[in-house]
């Protein structure tokens, strides 16, 4: 067991400036209006820094730095694009523990998470597409036998992401790996509530990057995130976050007629057949702990296992196990390697979880354990901490419907497979799904009847660079962590060629 | 005698008395309920007419502030009114800080949707029966 100590004590691992301005073209530059915000970490409750407050003027900065190393960015060789992502890579992991505390303290999220998945999954990244970028070919077609038609792929050029909190590294990195494996540069701007983390890594690996290449503006949506996400100068814009932001953000491409990636979230089914408990072997404890990566990241993911659908004729042994399992989850102090449930990220999440609460106990919803805020002590007691919840009701009920990100699972149960299925697909969204079962055929089947871009068999929460990720219905447009991410930062440049001498004969 | 108009969103004084201060900002608003990650299930201000609303979406109602001269209406799309049409909602606000394009996060809080079940006359009112 390790505790790490807090930012500002001794032996911290990491040390935040005082103040943070924007990172454009290489370096710090102040907000043009001179304006910061405070930085609070869930853990405490408490700032910790301030942050610049960006506006159009200082988006437009990012933009000029943007555009000013667009075309050497987009023309350096691609075996040298890939040897920075690489470097980067390399960079991460050798100061591994410094962004895991960075990270944690800015978001909230244990730090055996940040430690063993936020971070690394961040280096793996950018290696991953180093490597697709190098494997990548263009193609040719020859229409006749003197006339070949050409693809190439070239950079879209400068390209705007707006980050989520909910990862702050980790979600930037899904954005940043592939936009600068394809050759474009970017204008960043990432969540109001975790906005540092992000700046301590670019910082890192300021040397290792060409001045403009990254660019990372803070500030709230309103004035810094509308500036970028309907500016004239972006030739795309990759959004995560939510409906309403997401179709605002379309709406503002569409004006400018630039491709648009979303990714808004879902309610999860995780689907429990009975034979996953045919025996009580190693699968089965697999697929407790699978109902209970409900939690994982205090359910502050887009695809959070939500809905447990449970299979009737052995709901109630299984429940019984489920709960014990999540009343042996370990919350407490983020910083701390046994804690397994950190904070939730901001006051606003944990009050809307709480009035999930309120509405799950009025529509007649039963509280199978937990069901309230989370009270720590000592430096923890300003924080914002919610107990892992299981509700049990049926899935009309608005906590089976909307997407509560915090650790809360609604379950209900199904009779048989069709009933599952329809269950399970009674949602406005699908990104996640999970489905456990023994039975190969089963499982298979229902992995594809659920309509969702991403279903896992028998696992859950895994995301390794190389699996496609991304939404049907209103879970977003695009997929992610993939090499079919690259068309979504790519043209295709068609040369058709003539190698012959003969005229066409009509003039 | 006084009869009062059933409603399907209302909403608190805090939230009121911050649709003044925004509005003395941004001029008209409106409200467009946001589903999915992050910041989702909750509901978004902004600039009247900032956002297209269309056929996919229904007003729920136009909330009336005390010295605000244009009603602000709330938009909802209709999938998910579906899922949500049996709960009367209040707009409240809360401390914190959004992403998203909300106007209300440079302030320091945020709105946030409190629910209650409709009673038999305000379903009977909407046709939900």
């Amino acid at each position: 067991m390790t505790v790490y100590a807090q930012p500002g004590q001794d032996g911290a691992k990491v040390e935040f400036k005082a103040r943070y301005e924007n990172w454009i073209g290489g370096e710090w530059v102040a907000p043009t209006k001179g304006q910061y915000f405070a930085n609070v970490t869930p853990i405490t409750g408490r700032a910790f820094t301030e942050v610049a407050r960006g506006t159009a003027a200082d988006i437009e900065l990012a933009l000029d730095a943007a555009h000013k190393a667009a075309p050497g960015w987009g023309k350096t060789p691609v075996a040298d694009r890939a040897l920075v992502l690489n470097r980067i890579a390399d960079r991460i992991m050798d100061n591994l523990e410094l962004l895991a505390v960075a990270e944690t303290w800015d978001n909230g999220k244990p730090i055996r998470e940040t430690l063993a998945a936020d971070i690394p999954l961040a280096a793996d990244h950018f290696r991953y597409f180093a490597g697709a970028i190098r494997a990548q070919e263009g193609s040719l077609s020859q229409i006749d036998d003197d006339t070949t038609a050409y693809h190439y792929h070239e950079p879209l050029g400068v390209v705007g992401q707006i980050i989520p909190w909910n990862f702050p590294i980790l979600m930037a990195v899904w954005k940043l790996a592939p936009a600068f494996a394809a050759g474009n540069t970017v204008v960043l701007k990432p969540a109001e509530q975790t906005p540092t983390s992000i700046l301590v890594l670019a910082e890192l690996i300021a040397d290792l990057l060409p001045p403009g290449v990254l660019n990372i503006v803070n500030g709230f949506g309103i004035e810094a995130g509308k500036a970028l996400a309907s500016s004239p100068r972006i030739r795309k814009i990759a959004f995560t976050g939510e409906t309403s932001t997401g179709r605002l953000i379309a709406q503002y491409a569409s004006q400018n007629l630039i491709p648009v990636t979303l990714e808004l979230g879902g309610k999860s089914p995780n689907l429990f057949f009975a034979d996953v408990a045919a025996k009580n072997d190693k699968f089965y404890d697999k697929a407790l702990e699978g109902f209970t990566l409900y939690a994982f990241n205090q359910g502050e993911v887009c695809t959070c296992p939500s809905r447990a659908l449970v299979q009737d004729c052995f709901y109630d042994s299984f429940m019984a196990d489920a709960v014990a399992r999540t009343e042996k989850i370990v919350q407490g102090n983020p910083l701390d390697t046994n804690t397994q449930l950190g904070a939730q990220a901001s006051n606003d999440q944990l009050q809307k979880i709480l009035s999930y609460f309120d509405i799950a106990q009025q529509e007649g919803a039963k509280v199978l354990t937990g069901g309230t805020r989370a009270h720590l002590d000592g430096d923890l007691a300003g924080g914002f901490y919610v107990e892992p919840t299981i509700l049990e009701g049926h899935n009309k009920m608005r906590v089976f419907q909307e997407e509560i990100f915090g650790p809360v699972v609604s379950v209900a149960r199904f009779t048989d497979y069709d009933d599952a299925i329809s269950i399970a697909n009674d949602t406005l969204y699908g990104l996640g799904a999970g489905v456990w079962s023994r039975n190969g055929n089963v499982a298979y089947r229902a992995g594809r009847d659920i309509q969702a871009g991403r279903v896992w068999v028998n696992n859950y929460h895994a995301y390794p660079a190389h699996a496609g990720f991304g939404g049907y219905k209103s879970s977003g447009i695009g997929r992610e962590n993939h090499l079919m991410m690259l068309d979504h930062y790519q043209q295709t440049k068609n040369l058709l060629v003539s190698y012959s001498e003969d005229k066409l004969g009509l003039f | 005698m006084h009869t009062t108009q059933p409603t399907r969103v209302g909403l608190t004084g805090e939230a009121a008395e911050l649709l003044r201060r925004l509005t003395g900002i941004h001029g008209p608003l409106m409200f467009h309920q946001s589903g999915g990650c992050c910041d989702g299930s909750t509901p978004m201000c902004y600039p009247a007419g900032e956002f297209l609303t269309g056929e996919v979406d229904i007003n729920l109602g136009d909330l009336r502030v005390e010295g605000v001269a244009d009603v602000i209406p709330f938009w909802m799309s209709r999938a998910q009114y579906e899922y949500w049409k049996h709960t009367h909602l209040t707009v409240d606000v809360v401390e914190g800080r959004g992403s998203g394009f909300s106007v209300e996060a440079p302030e320091g809080v945020r709105f946030l949707i409190r629910s209650r079940l409709m009673s038999q006359e305000e379903l009977k009112a909407f046709d939900l029966l």
